[in-house]
């Protein structure tokens, strides 16, 4: 049993720091950044040569700049606005010599851009554009009566619209808040007239749809760029080399929105997207081998994670369940605490470890165990406080106390309860182990994330499916756990009415 | 010798035991009766040391029942109580077993001691490996006596023992303790409701009500020369009708 703990939690944890040599390659939760990150990676297996750890789909800015400074990963597809805004926080650095000084002292660098430039934009559907003769965002001022209906993001940031509607004095009164996916349905479907785009979304190679030039340049240029640990860099220079070479200036804007449709809109996966902007081809039985045995990977990592964090549970839940119910002020005080931990939404509590732990498998852990708590030390209680008082005058007077009373007594007459609420927080933590992958801890979350970035429900099934699955396994494994560690007398009880 | 002198107990406003003392002679059996709420099973758990009387003081032997003392009167006093309060999830020979674990017993020791009270209850040795979900109500009373027994107590107090049992394994248990009384020599308090019972075990019986002293002596006295009307009261209420008496 203690092996098996072991094992679990080798293959949980091995991912966590790469060997030397092999270069980790990270990217955000969303198609491009995966499709570029899948490019780099490619070119270094197969031109570089080297090894490559994928760290894909890490979240947002936030978490996949924290896994790259913490050495995580070597290197990430990165926006320069998003550099100077967003991680360096001095918008007045605009170019990529200015980039570079000010991410030196960080021990970070970046390649020159790759080529293309992703910023918001406006769309408007073609018919409209044609009817009225919009052609830049200048003319929408003489339109008010257009309806507009945009993402909340770009609703509410300064570099959105509210500064677009100063900078071109636009007097738009109908605009409503609409989620990016079906925006292009609300468009195509004439229920609006003008939608916020990036401007190399794979749905603008289709028909339907014009960009409107911003003539008075408004929106910051976002030139896509890798950004690399120097340490990497200057170790590695032929990789680094190989990805400048294959990448650099290699991507224009239209190039990296057909990428993007293919992965988007074609149903090509992200790994035959990038084989095929780098002239090779991966066939669909290729594709299914590899998500097999990823999908083994991944179990793997998901049976690691929910046995490590449930096994560090019970050595934690138990004693602290014994504890409460020796003394009611602890137990109360106790009960309260682990109480509020489960308050705490699963998702935020694995983003309060990033700040102690940084991201991946150790901090999903911890949030994982803690999460687990509640129902173990609450069933630990409760098996402990129920007991029969009749027998435990009994136990009185025989004279059993302490450990010896607790070893041979009470917790065999309390495992019944403990054992259902150890159950419970299994299989509690398949479920919220799918949510490590939003900070890196993979596991079957890996696919959810991905599928959930990709907008494809297929990629999503792959991972809740087994999830759901492992869930139920879990749950016939623990009624034959019971008949091992329930003594015999107390399942007769159990079994039958009295 | 069990002696209680001027012991009283209350419950939050409730009284259960009002200045109440006894003399149990070493070998004799002494009945504790009364009604439900009259402060019986009190006066028991106070011998047992699991109750602390508020004023008043009880000794077995002359050693006083304090929480201090408990731990020496463990091997010195056996108890038992209604359905015989097993464990579940031990079986018949482990619950049997118990209070030598706690006496610190080798195994070969135990087992022949677990034996040997097994063949005074008359269980085999497939009794023995049963779990007490799997035993009749009144084979579950004899294993809380055998276990009683275990460390050969001079002292034994019973609770209710025989209370959750049908009337005919009743009267067989009941002659069956008469008889292992008086063959190990044991001083025995016993708490019942049953006259009946009280007759058959005790040779003293003090009857107790809300908590007081009513009268204390032979069942014969008790009929005979009762002290307040409460007891004919009491006797009377568990005796057959008069007209179907001939039954009887």
């Amino acid at each position: 049993m203690w092996r098996f703990g072991l094992a679990f939690a080798l293959v949980a944890l091995a991912p966590a720091a790469h060997a030397a040599g092999v270069v980790g390659v990270g990217s955000k939760s969303f198609t491009e950044s995966y499709v570029l990150a899948e490019i780099s990676a490619q070119v270094l297996e197969t031109i570089a040569d080297t090894g490559v750890d994928r760290r894909l789909g890490l979240g947002g800015t936030g978490i996949t700049y924290r896994a790259l400074v913490n050495g995580r990963i070597d290197v990430y597809p990165e926006y320069t606005g998003t550099i100077s805004r967003t991680i360096l926080k001095e918008a007045s650095r605009e170019s990529v010599e200015a980039l570079r000084a000010g991410l030196g002292p960080l021990g970070l660098t970046i390649s020159d851009p790759l080529g293309f430039e992703n910023t918001y934009a406006l769309a408007v559907r073609d018919d409209v554009a044609r009817r009225l003769g919009l052609e830049r965002i200048s003319d929408l001022a003489g339109h008010p009566e257009l309806r507009a209906a945009f993402t909340s993001g770009f609703l509410e940031r300064d570099d959105g619209w509210p500064g677009l509607r100063r900078h071109y004095g636009l007097g738009l009164t109908d605009v409503r808040v609409i989620e990016h996916a079906l925006a292009y349905q609300a468009i195509a479907g004439g229920a609006v007239d003008v939608i916020d785009v990036f401007s190399t979304d794979g749905r603008l190679t289709r028909p339907g749809l014009v960009v409107l030039r911003d003539d008075r340049r408004f929106f910051p240029t976002y030139a896509a760029v890798l950004l690399a640990r120097r340490d990497f860099v200057e170790q590695q220079p032929r990789a680094w080399a190989a990805l400048e070479r294959a990448m650099v200036g290699r991507i224009d804007g239209q190039a990296m929105a057909g990428l993007n449709a293919m992965a988007d809109l074609d149903g090509r996966s992200v790994r035959q997207t990038a084989a095929r902007f780098l002239g090779r081809e991966v066939t669909d039985a290729e594709e299914r081998g590899r998500m097999i045995r990823e999908l083994g990977t991944l179990t793997l990592q998901h049976l690691g994670l929910v046995a490590v964090a449930v096994a560090s549970a019970v050595i934690v839940g138990v004693p602290l369940g014994i504890l409460a119910a020796r003394s009611t002020v602890l137990g109360q005080a106790e009960l309260m605490v682990v109480g509020v931990l489960q308050t705490i939404p699963a998702l935020a509590l694995l983003c309060f470890m990033i700040p102690f732990l940084g991201i991946g498998t150790l901090p999903a852990l911890v949030a994982l165990s803690l999460y687990a708590l509640l129902p173990i030390v609450r069933s630990t209680v409760t098996g402990l406080a129920t007991l029969d008082r009749q027998l435990m005058e009994i136990a009185d007077v025989l004279g059993f106390a302490g450990w010896k009373r607790l070893r041979r007594i009470e917790l065999p007459l309390a495992s019944v309860s403990v054992l259902a609420g150890v159950k419970t927080a299994a299989i509690w933590t398949v479920g919220t182990a799918t949510l490590a992958a939003f900070i890196g801890g993979g596991g079957y979350g890996t696919l959810i994330v991905r599928g959930l970035a990709l907008n494809d429900v297929t990629t999503i099934l792959a991972g809740a499916i087994p999830a759901a699955l492992m869930a139920l396994l879990l749950h016939a494994l623990f009624e034959a756990l019971d008949r091992l560690l329930i003594p015999r007398g107390l399942r007769l009880v159990t079994g039958r009415p009295t | 010798m069990i002696t209680v002198r001027r012991v009283s107990k209350r419950y939050g406003g409730v009284v259960a035991l009002d200045d109440v003392s006894l003399d149990v002679a070493h070998g004799t059996t002494h009945v504790l009766l009364g009604p439900s709420g009259s402060g019986k099973s009190t006066l028991l758990r106070i011998v047992l040391g699991v109750v602390v009387a508020d004023t008043g003081e009880a000794s077995i032997d002359d050693v006083p029942i304090t929480p201090a003392t408990r731990r020496r009167l463990v091997g010195r006093v056996g108890y038992v109580v209604q359905e015989g309060g097993l464990f579940p999830h031990l079986s018949v020979q482990d619950n049997i077993g118990l209070p030598a674990e706690t006496a610190g017993w080798s195994e070969p020791r135990t087992s022949t001691r677990v034996r040997e009270l097994a063949g005074l209850v008359g269980f085999d040795d497939a009794l023995l490996r049963r779990y007490p979900a799997e035993l009749s109500g009144g084979q579950r009373q004899r294993v809380g006596l055998a276990r009683a027994l275990v460390l050969d107590p001079p002292v034994l107090l019973l609770d209710e023992p025989l209370g959750a049992l049908d009337p005919i394994v009743r009267a067989d248990l009941q002659s069956e303790l008469r008889r292992i009384f008086s063959t190990l020599g044991k001083t025995v308090v016993l708490v019942t409701h049953d006259v009946r019972e009280a007759a058959v075990l005790g040779s003293t019986i003090t009857l107790l009500r809300a908590g007081r002293i009513v009268q204390q002596g032979s069942l014969d006295d008790l009929a005979r020369r009762p002290a307040e009307p409460f007891v004919t009261e009491f006797l009377g209420a568990q005796a057959p009708p008069p007209h179907l008496k001939a039954y009887f």
